[in-house]
């Protein structure tokens, strides 16, 4: 594609350049905006994405190779080792979760006396985090596994931790995450201490979220820790999210918000855990068994996200929970 | 220019280009990530620009908007910007000594930070902190070893 047709001297006054540059100028802002705003393109452009899969492998390459390089070069020892530590924690867990599985036994008993929803048994799906830089600005992960090995779009992505966030798009052999952390993404979560509701939006940054709009009136303290409450339908109940810093009051002076440590190691370079088989309780009769433990559910449930709506698109999350905090902020000066 | 070249350079560097773009680095060394794509780009440009102008940085930079997962569009505008001022002070730039060359490509990257800084806000989206603003230094470091890699790949070695 010649792109530069005149003589090697560039003229000063090239008028068709400066209209070629407008061309472009304006197509790309076309595309940005577009893109920016969801809808069809972001579609289309998750059936593209197949063609860069072989440049993200290429790239994951070097510290694959490292990382069997590493595992290659292991001592005897340093395996003995490894071994015996892990031999240990596993036997640390293994006796934790001995007792969990009394409680988790006990607490099905009991609501099933009180004819309560049984939960599912977590079902999940390790995956591997493609090694890769991505943009800096936006917090999204490659995974090494993609719609062949049976990921979809929407499911849970979580760690040992807690919740990581969610699949956006799933090719063939990978998917991307968009964390809990990118500023387009928003959780409905709710206090473990006093089931007290929020939503959680992303700060933009791999270590910070924020907890907007929170009522002066709400039994909210630093420290306290935050679980998906299971609204919304996107996420089950009972994910750590992460822990509440110390809350001030926000721009309007009628709530207060607060940054949020994430529970889960945001960073790149581990496996992590896709969620199988969840499938979001029906919108209609009961929502509030989503919200297992939150006491007050109906009340609650007005100024929570509705069911089925908020994260499920996630560029598109922040307006319903905004909506009542906006208009009192209008209505205060 | 009657020298024989190495046709195969010029897409081996900008795939080496955008493929640098994604290898993972530590987190403390990310800001500072040079904007490869973009300095190679620029050689090619000052170089060739019978094969590489408008078109080309554009379609480029739409596929490392798919590779980096960027807003799609954005890399595209920047490309599009550097490499239509740069075909502009073409033939001045060529004949400028290396460390001039390199100065220019400087300001040209740091231009390239604030285009992009513009487009993050009218669109609110989120801002690279300051530490970012390194990364023209380096790439202006890198300009002239780049320069010599480039030219000794593309021009073919005699006897």
């Amino acid at each position: 594609m010649p792109s530069h047709a005149g003589p090697p001297a560039a003229r000063p006054g090239d008028v068709a350049g400066v209209l070629r540059l407008l061309v472009y100028l304006v197509l790309a802002v076309v595309l940005m905006v577009l893109d920016h705003r969801g809808g069809w393109l972001r579609t289309a452009r998750a059936q593209v994405e197949v063609a860069v899969q072989p440049l993200w492998w290429l790239a994951g390459l070097p510290s694959r190779l490292g990382t069997s390089m590493r595992e290659d070069a292991a001592t005897r020892a340093q395996l003995a080792r490894d071994n015996h530590v892990l031999r240990n924690a596993l036997l640390v867990s293994g006796a934790r979760n001995a007792r969990l599985q009394a409680a988790a036994a006990e607490n099905e008993r009991l609501r099933a006396l009180l004819g309560g929803v049984e939960r599912r048994r977590l079902d999940v799906q390790l995956a591997g985090i493609l090694d890769i830089d991505l943009d800096p600005t936006r917090q999204r992960l490659v995974l090494d596994a993609g719609a062949r090995e049976g990921v979809q779009v929407g499911q849970a992505v979580i760690d040992a931790g807690g919740l990581m966030g969610q699949v956006i798009a799933a090719t063939p052999t990978t998917a991307t995450v968009l964390l809990i952390t990118d500023p387009d993404h928003a959780v409905p979560a709710m206090v473990a201490r006093t089931g007290v509701r929020l939503m959680v939006y992303g700060g933009g940054r791999a270590d910070l979220l924020h907890a907007t709009d929170v009522p002066l009136s709400a039994d909210v303290r630093a420290g306290d820790v935050l679980l998906t409450s299971g609204l919304g339908g996107r996420f089950p109940a009972g994910f750590a999210i992460g822990t509440l810093g110390p809350l001030r009051p926000d721009d309007s002076r009628a709530f207060l918000e607060a940054d949020v440590a994430p529970a889960a190691q945001l960073d790149r370079g581990r496996d992590v855990l896709l969620l199988r088989g969840y499938k979001p309780p029906a919108v209609s009769p009961a929502p509030c068994a989503a919200g297992v433990a939150t006491p007050g559910c109906a009340p609650a449930a007005a100024s929570a996200p509705p069911a089925g709506t908020t994260v499920a698109t996630p560029a598109s999350a922040s307006p319903m929970p905004a909506a009542t905090p906006t208009a009192t902020r209008e209505a205060t000066p | 220019m009657s020298r024989s070249r190495n046709g195969w350079v010029l897409p081996v560097s900008l795939l080496f280009a955008l493929l640098l773009g994604l290898v993972p680095m530590p987190a403390l060394l990310q800001p500072v990530r040079p904007y490869w794509l973009a300095l190679v780009l620029a050689y090619w440009v000052l170089e060739e620009p019978d094969k590489v102008g408008l078109g080309v940085a554009f379609l480029l930079g739409l596929v490392a908007d798919l590779a980096f997962g960027a807003l799609l569009g954005e890399q595209a505008m920047r490309l599009a910007i550097m490499v239509f001022i740069l075909d502009r002070f073409r033939a001045r730039l060529r004949f400028f000594p290396v460390s001039q060359q390199a100065a220019a490509i400087g300001v040209l990257l740091v231009n390239d930070r604030v285009v992009g800084i513009g487009i993050h806000l009218v669109l609110g989206a989120v801002q690279l902190p300051w530490t970012y603003w390194l990364a023209p230094v380096l790439g202006m470091v890198l300009w002239a070893p780049l320069h010599l890699v480039l030219d000794s790949l593309r021009l073919k070695r005699r006897g």
